[in-house]
């Protein structure tokens, strides 16, 4: 029996927050939850997840951007997915999925915050798989 | 036809030409535009340069290297900030770090294009800022003719309002999937939850209808001589099943009648949107206490509540459209952001000022004045 993988969630919106929260656990792992940029970074100064799932829009509407930077930067093996509505949304017409673009901003991933579980589920697998 | 003047600060002579060759012919035209757009593209190989051109004439839109010999992009792009000029930056880099990014972005870039860029991509950027160049020139019309309308508000607005919407589809989608099994107990938190947020939504959608009422300018105000003791009273009583649930006491002072000329319906506004955040910020057994008084000169509305109270920081931005304090003691207040910026626009109609004084965890003042001889709107 291996100890659970943890993954850290981040969001603003409480009910995304928690629709999150049980969906991973579903999937075997363990979570810890924080709903701002200043609350993970608490976080993060105690614990190391194995992943993160970082909202983009918290306090500002670039928090997730610079909590994935801070983040890479203290534990740059732990794979991040970041969950977005649309691209549009952050005022910038960055094109998430552009190489370029991933380059700097550093994320593993992006996802649509409506995906299906399976998917998410496959994403997170792959990602901890990668960076194993 | 209209031609935008971009001018391009790169010191490699390769991207100056080829960015002149590909917009040369090239041409943005959307059917809600009422014309198309074309483009005059003038080079500068520095910084300094740059900014003697810019001076001699204002490009619409810069594309900015910010690797350059002499000063550095990012310095260019201060200086059109401190002047205040009105130019749309794009940022042509090949290594973006993100402070980089992130110092540009809040110096104003409105966006950025990787090095090497493929003609397309350069196209695409630059079909975006001419949206955006005619939306701002819209805007400006609208502006001028009495009407507007804020792109920015807009923005904010559609995530406000689909944030609601995310939230109930994702807790649908749980209990599609029979995400806790079979029992439809299990649902209860997630259902309670969905009635929450539709609560939110309605109240968003009702401080949106004031807002708009405020920001557009009513057809018609009705401004007549009315006693605002009613209407505080009026609103404390509206308030009064909210103030019984959390146990907190109201008292109304002043004189019996402080009569103004003012629209009722706007006064009614400014009162509940107080006296429901004195309430919903206060702590469980608190009081508020809402004074009205009346000098030669104002009316003054004082309504001072015992709650959680708030930071400087905090003060500077409540007034904003959407904004909320997030903080552990609010996190299961809720609210649309909107109130205060509502009461706050319907006061400067009046001509009148709002104030605040507040300790945390002590309480908060907010202090209406509202002149009595103004020049009536």
């Amino acid at each position: 029996m291996t100890t659970k993988k943890t993954i850290l969630i981040v969001d603003d919106d409480q009910d995304y927050l928690y629709q999150l929260k049980i969906r991973v656990e579903s999937f075997g792992f363990q979570t810890i939850l924080a709903e701002s940029q200043k609350e993970a970074e608490e976080l993060l100064e105690k614990t190391k997840p194995d992943l993160a799932i970082l909202d983009l829009m918290m306090e500002n509407e670039d928090s997730g951007f610079i909590l994935c930077y801070k983040m890479k930067k203290k534990y740059p093996e732990v794979p991040i997915i970041i969950a977005t509505g649309v691209a549009a949304e952050t005022g910038l017409s960055f094109d998430l999925n552009d190489e370029n673009n991933r380059k700097w901003i550093k994320a593993d991933t992006f996802l649509e915050k409506g995906i299906r579980s399976e998917k998410l589920k496959q994403e997170i697998d792959k990602l901890l798989t990668s960076h194993a | 036809m209209s031609t935008l003047k971009i001018l391009v600060i790169d010191d490699e002579p390769g991207i100056r030409s080829g960015i002149a060759r590909i917009l040369r012919n090239f041409r943005v035209d959307y059917p809600f535009m009422e014309e198309a757009f074309d483009f005059e593209v003038r080079e500068a190989s520095t910084g300094e340069i740059g900014i003697e051109s810019i001076e001699k004439e204002k490009p619409d839109i810069l594309l900015l290297d910010n690797k350059l010999p002499g000063i550095q992009g990012i310095e260019v792009l201060e200086h059109i900030r401190r002047k205040q000029m009105n130019i749309i930056v794009v940022m042509i880099t090949s290594y973006a770090s993100l402070e980089l990014a992130v110092k540009a972005t809040s110096d104003g870039a409105y966006d950025f294009i990787p090095k090497p860029f493929t003609p397309q991509e350069l196209k695409s950027s630059i079909e975006n800022i001419t949206k955006r160049v005619f939306l701002k020139k819209m805007t400006n019309k609208l502006q001028e003719t009495g009407k507007q309308i804020r792109f920015q508000f807009l923005s904010v607005l559609s995530h406000e309002l689909k944030a609601p919407l995310n939230s109930i589809e994702g807790y649908l989608g749980l209990i599609k999937d029979r995400h806790e099994g079979p029992l439809l107990e299990s649902y209860d938190f997630m259902i309670d939850r969905m009635l929450d947020r539709v609560k939110g939504m309605r109240t968003l959608i009702l401080d949106l209808l004031d807002f708009t009422k405020v920001e557009l300018g009513k057809g018609k105000r009705d401004i007549k001589l009315i006693n605002l003791m009613d209407i505080a009273r009026m609103a404390v009583d509206t308030m009064r099943p909210y103030s019984i649930q959390k146990d907190i006491k109201i008292n109304l002072n002043g004189k019996e009648a402080v009569n103004v000329m003012a629209d009722a319906e706007e006064m009614e506004i400014i009162f509940n949107n107080l006296i429901s955040n004195a309430i919903k910020y206060n702590r469980e057994g608190g009081t508020v206490d809402c004074t009205l008084h009346k000098n030669e000169e104002c009316v003054e509305i004082l309504v001072e509540d015992t709650g959680i109270g708030m930071s400087q920081e905090d003060i500077s931005r409540i007034f904003d459209d959407f904004v909320r304090i997030k903080s552990e003691k609010t996190r299961n207040i809720t609210g649309t952001g909107l109130g205060l910026a509502i009461v706050k626009k319907l006061i400067e109609n009046y001509k009148g000022t709002i104030e605040v004084s507040s300790q945390p965890d002590q309480g908060s003042i907010f202090k209406v004045k509202l002149p009595i001889d103004r020049p009536c709107l």
